[in-house]
């Protein structure tokens, strides 16, 4: 005699009660709080802020903890929370020349205006692990405030020689949501770098990782790097003027390429561009080099490599959309699995009767 | 501040999307019933589980449903596999709707992969979940030249393949996501279910909706519509047959899974659709190896 | 060869940029005619064959045909469906690299059926049949049906190709240096095959080859061209008997020496 299973509903709320139990940890450990993470795995809220496309250090770290620390879930989890959100009004375009800097380095000029300034960076550390860190010993207070003057961004400086691409001129159209409205190939650059800015850091990186390694070499330049405070501000209709919300953190990076001249254009360097929430350098630096080798065809450049592949490279980048369809496999299949089970029982069977007869003759 | 998160942020609206998606969602099936098999590109929300998972069929319900629907959803043709149990609860606490597992008694029917045995009425409407709605998909991985194609109704390559089945296996190879013409216009992806199915689409009564969450798409069949599987005129289509009948109530003609019962090749057939195989066993119905089905729930593993 | 033209090329023009491609080309070309474009690479030529083919927007210049109907198209203005119709039936394009022509994951046997599928055959034996009586016309053995031609020769490759064009009956087929990268064993028996089917056919042709000898077996007129423009052009025999233009006479001599 057979009995039917009938476990879904208490099996899920068991499971889920097992994870709630394992995310704890040991109870005789203290609980992390959503205020630790974001005071303690700063960069890993910065992360999931940008690539769940939403400026809320609290609830990313809530968000991190709900996750167990799994940052595709948590990035998962505050954009469908984002998903309901209603939509008040844009910010007018932020002005990363007015950011209150904390940390600014070029690769192309030894100094400049402004001046290079570290920062916060695992730059240069030698990466040895720490045994002092599970410690409480005070880290060793920090010394510099940051700048609060205006520092040019060094694509403006070549701007005024002309050596470089101007960025693009506002020609007032607003730009696209792929949030709002649905993708069609060939897309703008606006939408490029919205999706970009979304994008998994690890794509992206093993993306720009590839065009330096001469899959749509764009020969690069880290122009510039900067992050630091900038403000936000949003247009009253009823004031005339634009007013403050508040400040956010971003990193921007500006990739300088390879000069190329072109019928009207004359030779000078193009751009790269890379903007992300919080402190996300490596994610930046490489959303740069994928937004450069992706403007290969308006640079009329050939298009060969992954990076340059506009719909390859936008259809595949996010990670919540990843994730979800390479871990559906989970999911029962067992009706299109018995279909096929069926037909290749069936073949299998022709097959062996024309070996027998085969091997009879 | 994480209770203030928790408190302040867990209102949802009914059936969980703003009233303006739901509308953007709603006129995306308009134009999709509007135009049989197409394709609709829509602005596909992130959605509370995970895409791939059934997000589409999700927001396609949600922008549908009323308090008053009665909602049945299923996942390979059974009401108590665990993303169908997930999916209906998720409706049950943003939405608050009654569900069931009677298909007579739904008047919205989700499902992934298969069409109830028991035939629809048309007071009902069917939402597939859609992992991949591009037929073409396999041919022609660019979207561009895949709408290209279905603008042109150039379907000449989906031919090629079964030629190419045929060639190799003397039958057409495909036993699941069967490709079909609306209409006698678009080719399109019936969703993953048997090719069993198939014959169901055509003069459905019930309106039949298709989800692509992931891929951001919405296609519709509207009812009695012209559902047509591609095949050649000396190669009909053709759905499998099962040779025995269901073990447990004995129906025949309905599609069976293999049910594994020991490490020495011991097997049985049983109804993929459990509620009409319960249906048949309660009016007395019964199969081979049937005895009283049991309650196994809270002890079921994990 | 006395009714109406198959296809009229008015000052054709191409400019990649600032770069010519080829520059104010006109000829007409009549059912049943074989015509060879040869030259240098870089003259041209292949840029003149990809604007005949609607592959090219001209620059300048129109192409007009003859559709089975009878009415003169210009072809720059025939909507897709039309130009894709035109491609696959009345049309064929053979190019040098098989590999370019045909669908190498499939059959042999599919390679030829394509076009016959793609215009609405819908009986599994009847594109069967078709596909085996052609593969048989471009000596391909019927138990080759089920290959993929991944596992053809490069001279079998090619006739395949010509089969997979041919199974429509076009009225015109331009190719593009279809011996090439073949040896010379192989170039022959393949310009042989070439030259029976368009003459039994009736078939129009408009080949691109930098092989003069190609283009005295196959032709029946020739145009020569450098740096984008025609400089000589005439009955294939004439040409290249008694060429003209300084430039052809060196090709000429330069093929008889070598």
């Amino acid at each position: 005699m057979y009995v039917a299973v009938k476990g879904g509903e208490a099996a899920i709320r068991n499971a889920h009660r097992l994870m709630a139990h394992e995310r704890r940890g040991d109870p005789e450990v203290p609980e992390v709080s959503a205020a630790q993470i974001d005071g303690q795995l700063a960069l890993a809220v910065d992360r999931v802020m940008t690539e769940g496309s939403l400026y809320d250090r609290g609830l990313a770290a809530l968000a991190i903890k709900q996750a167990r620390g799994d940052l595709v879930e948590a990035i998962f989890l505050v954009r469908a929370f984002r998903a309901t959100l209603p939509r008040l009004g844009a910010t007018e375009p932020l002005d990363t020349s007015n950011m209150a800097i904390r940390r600014r380095v070029s690769a192309t000029f030894k100094d400049l205006p402004g001046g290079q300034i570290l920062g916060p960076t695992f730059d240069y550390t030698h990466r040895l692990i720490d045994g002092a860190l599970d410690g409480f010993a005070p880290p060793e207070p920090a010394t510099a405030a940051p700048r609060e003057e205006a520092v040019p961004r060094v694509t403006d400086l070549l701007g005024e020689e002309g050596l470089i691409e101007p960025s693009p001129r506002d020609d007032g159209s607003e730009p696209g949501d792929l949030t709002r409205e649905p993708l069609a190939f060939p897309i703008g650059r606006d939408l490029r770098l919205q999706a970009l800015a979304r994008g998994d850091e690890g794509f992206l990186l093993a993306l720009g990782y590839s065009t330096q390694r001469g899959f749509a070499r764009s020969h690069p330049f880290a122009g510039e790097i900067r992050m630091g405070e900038v403000e936000v501000e949003i247009f009253v209709e009823e004031l005339g003027f634009a007013v403050t919300l508040g400040t956010i953190t971003v990193t921007e990076c500006q990739m300088v390429n390879q000069f190329k001249g072109a019928g009207d254009a004359p030779p000078q360097f193009t751009r790269g561009y890379g903007l992300t929430f919080g402190h996300c350098e490596r994610k930046a630096m490489a959303m740069a080099l994928v937004d450069r080798a992706l403007r290969a065809a308006e640079l009329g450049e050939d298009v060969s490599a992954p990076a340059q592949d506009e719909e390859f490279v936008i259809m595949h980048s996010d990670n919540v959309e990843a994730t979800g369809f390479v871990e559906h496999l989970k999911l029962p299949h067992y009706v299109d699995f018995q279909s096929e089970l069926d037909l290749l029982r069936r073949l299998r069977a022709e097959w062996d009767a024309a070996a027998l007869k085969e091997a009879a003759q | 501040m994480s209770e203030a998160i928790a408190t302040e942020r867990t209102a949802y609206n009914f059936a969980y999307l703003d009233e303006q998606t739901k509308r953007a969602i709603r006129r995306a099936i308009l134009k999709a019933i509007a135009i049989p098999g197409y394709q609709v590109p829509f602005a596909s929300r992130e959605m509370p589980m995970p895409r791939g998972w059934g997000t589409g069929g999700v927001q396609v319900t949600a922008a549908i449903i009323g308090p008053d629907d009665v909602l049945k959803v299923i996942d390979q043709g059974a009401d108590d596999t665990t993303n169908a149990v997930a999916i209906r609860g998720f409706f049950t606490r943003v939405a608050n709707v009654a569900t069931t597992t009677r298909t007579v008694e739904a008047t919205i029917i989700q499902t992934r992969h298969r069409v109830p045995e028991t035939p629809l009425n048309a007071d009902q409407i069917l939402v597939y979940q859609v992992p991949i709605p591009e037929p073409l998909r396999f041919l022609e991985p660019r979207e561009t030249e895949t709408r290209k194609l279905h603008a042109l109704a150039d379907y000449g390559t989906m031919h090629v393949k079964l030629y190419e089945d045929i060639a190799h296996f003397g039958e057409i190879a495909t036993t699941y996501a069967y490709p079909v013409t609306v209409d006698g216009r678009y080719v399109m992806d019936p969703s993953p279910i048997p090719k069993f199915d198939n014959p169901k689409l055509d003069d459905c009564p019930a309106l039949q909706l298709f989800g692509a969450g992931r891929e951001k798409r919405i296609y519709a069949v509207p009812p009695h519509t012209r559902v047509v599987s591609l095949d050649f005129e000396d190669h009909p289509f053709a759905p499998q047959r099962f040779t025995e009948p269901c073990a447990l109530c004995g129906a025949t003609g309905v599609f069976l899974d293999e049910v594994i019962l020991d490490d020495r090749g011991g097997r049985m057939f049983v109804c993929s659709d459990t509620d009409f195989c319960n249906g048949r066993q309660a009016a007395g119905h019964r199969g081979r190896l049937a005895g009283n089905p049991i309650e196994s729930g809270e002890g079921a593993d994990v | 060869m006395c009714e109406e033209p198959l296809l009229i090329a008015e000052g054709l023009t191409k400019f990649y940029g600032a770069r010519l491609g080829c520059r104010d080309v006109s000829f007409t070309l009549h059912a049943g005619e074989v015509l060879a474009v040869v030259g240098e690479s870089g003259s041209g030529k292949s840029t003149l064959l990809g604007l005949l083919s609607t592959e090219l927007a001209p620059s300048a210049g129109h192409v007009r045909y003859s559709m089975r109907d009878g009415s003169l198209r210009d072809l720059a203005e025939l909507s897709e469906p039309e130009r894709r119709l035109l491609l696959r039936t009345d049309w064929g394009f053979v190019r040098q690299s098989p590999e370019a022509g045909l669908r190498m994951a499939v059959s042999a046997g599919a390679n030829v059926g394509e076009r016959l599928m793609a215009v609405g055959w819908r009986h599994y034996g009847n594109i069967r049949g078709a596909a085996a009586d052609w593969l048989g016309r471009v000596e391909i053995a019927a138990d080759r049906i089920d290959d993929s031609p991944k596992s053809f020769s490069g001279g079998m490759r090619q006739r395949l190709q010509i089969a997979r064009n041919l199974v429509t009956a076009p009225r015109l087929v331009f190719m593009d240096e279809p011996t090439g990268g073949l040896d010379v064993s192989v170039q022959a028996r393949l310009l042989d095959l070439i030259r029976s089917l368009v003459a039994d056919l009736g078939l129009a042709v408009v080949i691109v080859t930098h092989d003069l000898a190609v283009a005295r077996l196959l032709s029946h007129r020739i145009m020569v061209m450098k740096e984008g423009c025609v400089i000589e052009e005439g009955l294939t025999d004439q040409v290249l008997d008694d060429p003209q233009a300084a430039y052809t006479q060196l090709l000429v001599s330069s093929v008889l020496q070598s």
